[in-house]
């Protein structure tokens, strides 16, 4: 599964255990309008280090919160791309 | 034990200017307004001398009653929201509540037989409130830190406000607000210290998500305000953060490590960001103001001042008048040591000229400010037939600062098969779902082949 797949799939997942009914995943959905609250973004974090093997936050110091969805992927994707490259 | 000499909570709003408010989302009080009339309708002297039990599920209408109660009961008992009903009624059994101070919607079940009931509204009635204001009354605060129902700690409203400087002179105008909830002690302290100074507060609402919450302290005009590093890297995620501007930036409840102390300051960089240790039981203990992580080691064993802290085996220890006096009804450790010390269970690292906090005695982990014993939620995973054995740890996290994670080791190996695993994850997250909160749900289970035992047969857990 991509990057991109497997974060929506667990979104969609976290969502679900919470009880939250998403708006469409959109690459310009605002996080904190998606109706998922800071414990649910933490728990989707370290389920995404879980199936990813990384968490592109802890790794590094300088990495912000993304703010939109689209950001969010991005910074999974660029992780994952310095990932290969370093292999 | 009346008290004549001593100021209580209503002595400070009294002399407040108008024009100060404390605000909740849905209403706003003029403090000034307390002063001639009462949020208790009629009876805040049907009251004196009670254990009362503040039941509220706004804060708001806690706010009032504490203001309008302190010296006026025995002993206040304040109810963080959440608790479940079984707790309370324990709670209410050990502080033999006799009286349950609610909203109009009615007290929280376990607190609907007491005898007496006084509902409080954010509507001030005119009239003189006549209540005798001389008791030292016992503020009971529950503790996070606990496995099944909460220690209760008693304080004072001096040993509360024992951290409070006010500066006479202050020329700015000063609003307080808080992302935590009053009725625990990160935020009672920011109320008292609003109350205290005479400056406008404005409460958060448990129910009010983090953007809204922002774009109202923004409308608010706050100067100052506080929150768990969890708070704070949730807040910076929004972009109503450029909503508020504060002069003073404050982090307490967990470890403020360097990277959320940067980003504060990079976000708000006319603000001065600090750091405070403070917990329920050792009260407030030293701010940091210096930007750094950690705290100076010159802060230790300082002798005598208003806060004589020391480091016994790695732990930190606190003697001072601001912490809280005993546990109630609690059968075991006691709260101060023989010399007057509470041992704070928090660990800490001398790194340099630096003391760094590294961890929690007993593997307790930190959850965006709310505390959790790993062998509580051990217990709940250990209930399912197929699991041997069960570790729960911290894994650190980029917004709560750490996240819950099981490993568990299965009876049988039998069957691994995937879709055997799945389903075993299911069942034991459906498990710790039903009889725990949240926070404490594992956000990740593994399944191990094994788990490293000690030589005195316990569970080897990491510290921190």
């Amino acid at each position: 599964m991509t990057v991109t797949l497997t974060i929506m799939s667990q979104i969609t997942q976290v969502a679900e255990e919470q009880r939250v009914k998403l708006p469409p995943l959109s690459d310009d959905l605002v996080l904190l309008d998606s109706g998922l609250d800071s414990l649910a973004f933490a728990i989707l974090v370290a389920r995404l280090e879980d199936e990813l093997g990384f968490d592109p936050f802890t790794a590094s110091d300088d990495v912000y919160f993304p703010v939109t969805l689209g950001d969010f992927v991005r910074v999974y994707e660029n992780a994952a791309s310095k990932l290969e490259n370093a292999s | 034990m009346p008290q004549a000499s001593s100021k209580t909570l209503r002595d400070f709003t009294s002399a407040v200017a108008p024009g100060h408010f404390l605000r909740g989302p849905h209403a706003s009080v003029a403090l000034a307004e307390l002063a001639r009339g009462s949020s208790l309708g009629s009876s805040p002297a049907a009251l004196e001398g009670c254990s009362i039990l503040v039941g509220t599920a706004d804060q708001l209408t806690t706010a009032l009653a504490l203001i309008e109660l302190d010296g006026v009961a025995r002993r206040l008992v304040l109810c963080p929201p959440g608790l479940p009903d079984e707790q309370l009624s324990e709670i209410i059994a050990t502080a033999q509540v006799d009286a349950v101070v609610c909203d109009p919607n009615g007290p929280p079940a376990a607190a609907r037989g007491l005898p007496l009931r006084v509902t409080c509204s954010a509507t001030i009635v005119p009239g003189k409130a006549t209540a005798d204001r001389g008791r030292r009354t016992e503020w009971i605060m529950l503790t996070s830190g606990t496995t099944g129902t909460p220690k209760m700690a008693v304080h004072t409203l001096a040993s509360l406000t024992g951290a409070i400087k006010v500066d006479p002179d202050r020329k700015e105008p000063m609003v307080w607000g808080t992302f935590y909830d009053i009725r625990r002690y990160g935020g009672l302290q920011i109320f008292l210290r609003a109350l205290v100074g005479g400056t406008s507060f404005v409460l958060s609402s448990a129910d009010e998500p983090m953007a809204a919450h922002l774009a109202r302290l923004g409308t608010h005009g706050v100067t100052h305000l506080t929150g768990t590093p969890s708070h704070w890297r949730w807040a910076l995620v929004n972009r109503s953060a450029r909503a508020i501007s504060p002069r003073y930036v404050r982090l307490s409840g967990e470890i403020a490590d360097q990277a959320i102390l940067d980003n504060l300051r990079a976000f708000f960089p006319d603000a001065k960001v600090g750091h405070a240790y403070a917990s329920t039981e050792a009260g407030v203990g030293f701010e940091v103001n210096d930007g750094l992580e950690g705290f100076p080691a010159a802060l230790i064993d300082q002798g005598p001042g208003s806060v004589e802290m020391t480091v016994v085996d790695a732990e930190l220890r606190i003697r001072s008048a601001r912490t809280a006096v005993t546990y109630l009804g609690h059968g075991g450790p006691a709260l101060r040591d023989a010399d007057g010390f509470v041992d704070t269970g928090d660990i800490v690292e001398l790194r340099g000229s630096r003391y760094y906090f590294v961890g929690r005695r007993g593997g307790i982990i930190n959850v965006g400010g709310l505390k959790v014993h790993p062998e509580e939620i051990e217990a709940v995973i250990n209930r399912h037939p197929d699991v041997r054995m069960s570790l729960v740890r911290a894994r650190k996290n980029p917004i709560t600062g750490a996240i819950v994670v099981a490993d568990v080791v299965l009876r049988a190996q039998a069957d691994g098969s995937q879709d055997r695993d799945t389903n075993l994850k299911r069942e034991i997250l459906e498990a710790c779902r039903n009889s725990l909160s949240q926070h404490k749900v594992p956000a990740s289970i593994r399944f191990v082949p094994s788990l490293d035992v000690s030589a005195t047969g316990k569970m080897v857990r990491q510290h921190a």
